[in-house]
């Protein structure tokens, strides 16, 4: 029955992609809704079942069989898997909710073909954690880009939104060919790409094979993940209307990465060249882009920013081992910054499309629900406790301690920057007075329920979603997340040492992060709830970062332009010039020699006797010399 | 075994039908008639190309019943294997689809013209069908003619010297393969009768030419001979320039032809006869032909994007497409030549299907510039959806049918050598750039002065689009009965090379 939790969504898809010029809105709303809070019903009771012990492996049909490669249309259901299909069904029943008010303005057509791509996303991201094998993966991994490629555009008569959706795509099969590439190794290694037969035969692979596999699979979890260097696309896609940056480019898609490293945790474990390599990534992502957040004025922006940030977080986390605390970061961030986006969503929808938080303010007493739920998402996310943000990101950089006490630091620095980054969004949008213009403060309104009620459910698992992963020192048997997860761990936690902090230490560094966040959230909270908006241009390194350190401009100039230059000169001169140069140079020179001897056929009986003779001296000549 | 079905096994009615069929073509008069005509036949070649698939078993090698010329052991000899029925369907299905996207198109002399497509349809079933040099080389020449006439007197401004650069080129090649069929021939057991007399000095069966033992020093040169003449044909990497003129400026029908099913002639000939007769130069010549391909993917896919015709778009990523179907050969594992067979088919009905969307909108606007071009989705939904899915299916998005094709190919060319993979694999994103462009320029943004009047497809498009979808998706997520088909094929011609 597994099998009809992505058919469901697809067949949604369908039925308003088809049915888009004949149904209602309301239809729409109820078909979109219905098959997700389905397939969120089934998700729970396969994860019930599973969490009473029976997980499998469902196989359907063969999708390709030759003799030297077999692979199956298979689902996995697992622990980890099922704890995926909670998240994306669940979070994204919620948005798919708040989606029939966000987007109420669209006409019926529109309306269906909007809720027609969220159900097709669904479809996608639920294949890509149900495959039981890479290729499976792969399928739902390219159908998601496709999905983000659909949403982004979505508005497709402005141009830059066309461009953001393309950036996204072409980013993400950048990505893809790394991906691909790990698996045609893994074919040709392994023989197999049945995650099962992978990970039970890993002892066959040399270290080389499965470094240069992690790497490749890395490679892929950058562009999907937006990791350095392939990040950029993803602030770029907050084009896209806010609900889907918060289903796909906050909640779900985004985390594909982390799932497939997670799932592949045993080959990471026995390549710690390809580990240290994602860890370093992952902080250095984790800074850099919470460096831009503490500059953007977009609302949707900083928040884009923060994402980045903490994708980093959680693949430092795998990076050093801790692929429970990465996978929980997963749950927390899911909740939390869907609820962050949801609100930017509702704030956007009240200052009727302004994102420009220079021209907010004061929201506080217009929007209570919004402003509140807010609030408990930023505490969330800056690590506060007991708010679901603190526990996970505790247990990714208490294990990054163990590692490292330097990558710790750094970690409690991007920590510290989101604590202030996020309350200076919060404190520039709902707090002070409104800064925007008479017009716009006249329709401020709280937003209608199916927006607050998603935003109000998100706020309670933004706030408790934490307490399923209590550390062992507060409460004994307190992490429940690890107890279920531990299967999907096993082969892993088998062979790596397993270095406990002591408590004293670990209530130090708990103490010492949060005091840290506390003080830079206070800080940013007094700064910026008396926000005036100054004439003064950035200078120095506030100009560096409000422009974002000026990697999109460096891309364009070190890889579009010159390879469209090298497009331009294979059309232009290359192949012109240079082949069908050869190409008209052979048929000219024909034509030339033709012309040539044609000369000496001019019709004077004379010329073709002396001729003849000449040709039959030759002939005498050649015969006497062989 | 009785007369009639000793004559009409299924690849004769492939060939005769359609030969037939065109010759009453050209007497017809009326337009009408001549549409239904033409459309009626394909669709009965289809039916019968259908029925052959699910006779797998039952058809014997027609081993010559009537020898064609027996004094020179050449034989009319014709049978169906996997490759074969795969291209002869991919053939069957193509025509009927061209016929009713086109429709409504009006075409000057139709009963010529439509005469003209029924013969280029039974010389490409030949080729798939024949098991006998001579005859192969026939129908070879056979399918060419034809569409050389389509070109010269239904094409663009420029045909002329379009058509004349396509018939040099091919002809070249082919003048290349007769020198080596000759040449080979020569070499070949003499053939005798149930009576052990003598009959002729030599054939030109090709089991007689699978029999031959070359040596190394005699396969290298011939080797060549025969690669140039397909090479040309598919087209490779530098042997290409004809391609691009030639879709450009032929009638787009004749275009859907050349590009859809007359490149497959030259993947369907290394596989047919290169490979099995020169397997030594072919394991010789594998990182050269390899290394062509390659460049030629990515060259190709870089000047995609800089096409703003959008028919020399897609014929430049065709180029990049077939690049990898040859390299996916010459890397001789079953993943890459089960990927191949599929993909030739793929790739065939895939890019009938652009083709279709190419014709439609330059019928209605007369524009094929990308850059004057906007804005269609507003105007014609149904044949953005139909054309982006295409357009996607064509880029090998999974769960289309191009997908577990390009994956067996790229795994293929992996397992040869993985620094060609990736640098092949760079031809992904440079395809996801260019397809992406086309598509957001073509019909994404603000509809202009040119796309204004643009109305959505009608029913006969629909129907040719939509099915083509329905092949996109069905292939997509079963594509296992293509690899079974392709099976008994692929494993003899592993079997030649080892």
């Amino acid at each position: 029955m597994a099998w009809l939790i992505p058919v469901l969504p697809i067949i949604g898809f369908l039925v308003l992609g088809l049915g888009r010029n004949y149904l209602s809105k309301t239809l729409t709303g109820m078909v979109g809704c219905g098959v997700v809070f389905i397939s969120f019903l089934l998700s729970v009771y396969v994860f019930i079942s599973i969490k009473n012990g029976n997980t499998h492996v469902a196989h359907y049909f063969n999708f390709i069989n030759i003799d030297s490669l077999k692979i199956g249309f298979d689902f996995q259901l697992d622990q980890l898997s099922s704890l995926f299909l909670l998240i994306i069904t669940g979070v994204g029943f919620l948005i798919h909710v708040y989606s029939t008010a966000y987007m109420e303005q669209e006409s019926p057509r529109d309306f269906s073909k909007y809720f027609a791509y969220l159900n097709l996303f669904i479809f996608s991201m639920l294949l890509l954690v149900m495959g039981a094998n890479y290729v499976i993966m792969f399928m739902g991994w390219e159908g998601v880009g496709l999905c983000s490629y659909l949403l982004i555009g979505y508005w497709f008569k402005d141009g830059d939104n066309n461009n953001a959706a393309r950036k996204a795509f072409v980013m993400n099969r950048i990505g893809d060919l790394g991906f691909l590439l790990a698996i045609f190794w893994l074919v040709n290694k392994a023989g197999t790409v049945d995650f099962h037969d992978v990970f039970a035969g890993v002892a066959k692979l040399s270290t080389t094979d499965i470094t240069g596999i992690t790497l490749l699979l890395f490679v892929g979890a950058m562009g999907k993940s937006a990791q350095i260097p392939l990040y950029t696309w993803l602030p770029d896609a907050m084009a896209g209307p806010t609900p889907v940056s918060a289903l796909i480019h906050a909640a779900t898609m985004v985390t594909a990465g982390i799932y497939m490293i997670a799932r592949s945790n045993i080959l990471y474990t026995l390549a710690p060249v390809s580990q240290t390599v994602v860890a370093i990534t992952g902080l250095t992502t984790a800074l850099f882009a919470a460096t831009i957040a503490l500059k953007q004025n977009d609302i949707k922006k900083v928040l884009a920013y923060s994402t980045v940030s903490q994708l980093g977080y959680m693949f430092l986390g795998l990076g050093v081992g801790a692929y429970t605390g990465a996978v929980f970061h997963v749950m927390t961030h899911a909740f939390f910054k869907a609820l962050l986006f949801l609100g930017a969503g509702s704030v956007i929808h009240a200052m009727s499309g302004e994102q420009d938080m220079r021209k907010m303010g004061g929201l506080k007493k217009h929007m209570g629900i919004t402003q509140v739920t807010f609030l408990l998402g930023c505490l969330a996310i800056a690590g506060m406790p007991p708010f679901s943000g603190f526990f996970s990101k505790d247990e990714i950089l208490g294990a990054v301690f163990v590692k490292n006490p330097l990558l710790w630091g750094m970690g409690v620095l991007g920590a510290v920057m989101t604590a202030f980054y996020m309350f200076r969004l919060y404190a520039m949008t709902f707090l002070g007075k409104f800064r925007g213009t008479a017009l716009q403060e006249n329709h401020l309104h709280e937003s209608p329920m199916a927006i607050t009620i998603p935003l109000i459910i998100l706020a309670v698992l933004a706030v408790a979603g934490g307490w399923i992963g209590i550390p062992e020192i507060f409460v004994h048997g307190g992490h429940r997340l690890e107890e279920f997860l531990a299967p999907v761990f096993a082969q892993s936690n088998a062979i790596t040492v397993q270095n406990e902090l002591s408590h004293s230490v670990s209530y130090m560094l708990m103490i010492i992060t949060v005091a840290l966040s506390l003080a830079a959230l206070l800080f940013a909270w007094k700064k910026f709830s008396k926000y005036e908006p100054t004439d003064a241009t950035e200078t120095g390194l506030g100009k560096l970062i409000a422009h974002k350190w000026y990697v999109d401009e460096c891309y364009d100039a070190v890889i579009v332009k010159p390879l469209r230059a090298i497009a331009k000169y294979f059309n232009e001169v290359v192949e012109k010039k240079g082949i069908d140069g050869v190409v008209n140079g052979v048929g000219k020179a024909v034509n030339y020699s033709s012309r040539q001897i044609r000369l000496i056929q001019i019709g004077q009986v004379g010329i073709y006797v002396l001729m003849m003779v000449i040709g039959i001296l030759l002939l005498f000549i050649i015969q006497l010399f062989l | 075994m009785d007369k009639i079905s000793a004559y009409l096994t299924f690849p004769d009615l492939l060939i005769w039908l359609p030969v037939l069929a065109g010759l009453v073509c050209f007497m017809l008069r009326k337009d009408g008639q001549i549409k239904a005509w033409a459309m009626l036949i394909s669709l009965l070649t289809l039916i019968v190309s259908v029925v052959s698939l699910f006779h797998t078993k039952s058809i014997p090698l027609n081993n010559a019943p009537w020898t064609w010329m027996p004094e020179i052991g050449a034989g009319y000899t014709i049978a169906l294997d996997g490759i074969g029925r795969i291209l002869t369907f991919l053939t069957a299905l193509a025509f009927p689809l061209i016929f009713a996207a086109t429709y409504k198109n009006y075409y000057k002399d139709s009963n010529t013209y439509y005469g003209l497509m029924l013969l280029t349809q039974a010389g490409l079933m030949g080729v798939f069908c024949a098991m006998d040099v001579l005859a192969f080389y026939f129908f070879w020449e056979l399918a060419l003619i034809p569409v050389y006439f389509l070109c010269s007197r239904w094409g663009g401004e420029k045909r002329i010297a379009a058509t004349f650069k396509f018939f040099i080129y091919t002809f070249t090649g082919s003048l290349l393969m007769l020198v080596g069929i000759i040449y080979l021939y020569l070499h070949t057991a003499p053939v005798f009768d149930n009576a052990g007399a003598q009959v002729s000095e030599h054939s030109f069966s090709l089991r007689s030419f699978y029999a031959l033992h070359l040596l190394p020093g005699q396969q290298n040169w011939l080797f060549w001979l025969f690669f140039i003449a397909f090479a040309i044909k598919m087209p490779i990497f530098p042997f290409h320039t004809w391609q691009p003129d030639t879709y450009e400026q032929a009638p787009t029908s004749t275009t859907m032809v050349l590009s859809g099913i007359m490149v497959k002639m030259g993947l369907f000939a290394v596989l047919r006869w290169l490979v099995p007769i020169f397997p030594a130069a072919m394991v010789k010549f594998d990182n050269v032909v390899i290394l062509l391909a390659v460049t030629g993917m990515l060259y190709a896919s870089l000047i995609a994007i800089k096409q703003d015709d959008l028919k020399r778009l897609v014929a430049y990523s065709s180029i990049a497409h077939i690049g990898l179907m040859c390299a996916a050969i010459f890397s001789r594992s079953q993943a890459g030549l089960e990927g191949v067979m599929i993909q030739m088919f793929s790739h065939g009905i895939n890019i009938i299907g652009l083709w279709i969307g190419i014709d439609i909108i330059e019928n209605q606007t007369g524009i094929r510039k990308i850059s004057q071009l906007g804005g269609i989705a507003h105007k014609a939904p149904v044949l953005t959806i139909l054309l982006v899915v295409i357009a996607l299916a064509n880029i090998a998005l999974p769960l289309t049918n191009a997908f577990a094709g390009e994956f067996l190919m790229f795994s293929g060319l992996f397992k040869f050598n993985i620094w060609f993979a990736a640098f092949a694999g760079f031809s992904i994103i440079l395809a996801a750039v260019y397809t992406l462009n086309m598509i957001q320029k073509v019909f994404l943004g603000e509809t202009n002065a040119i796309t204004e009047a643009m109305k959505d497809i009608s029913l006969n498009q629909q129907v040719a689009l939509g099915l083509i979808v329905v092949f996109i998706f069905v292939l997509g997520v079963f594509p296992q009965p293509v690899f079974d088909l392709a099976k008994e094929t692929v494993n003899a011609i592993l079997l030649k090379i080892k």
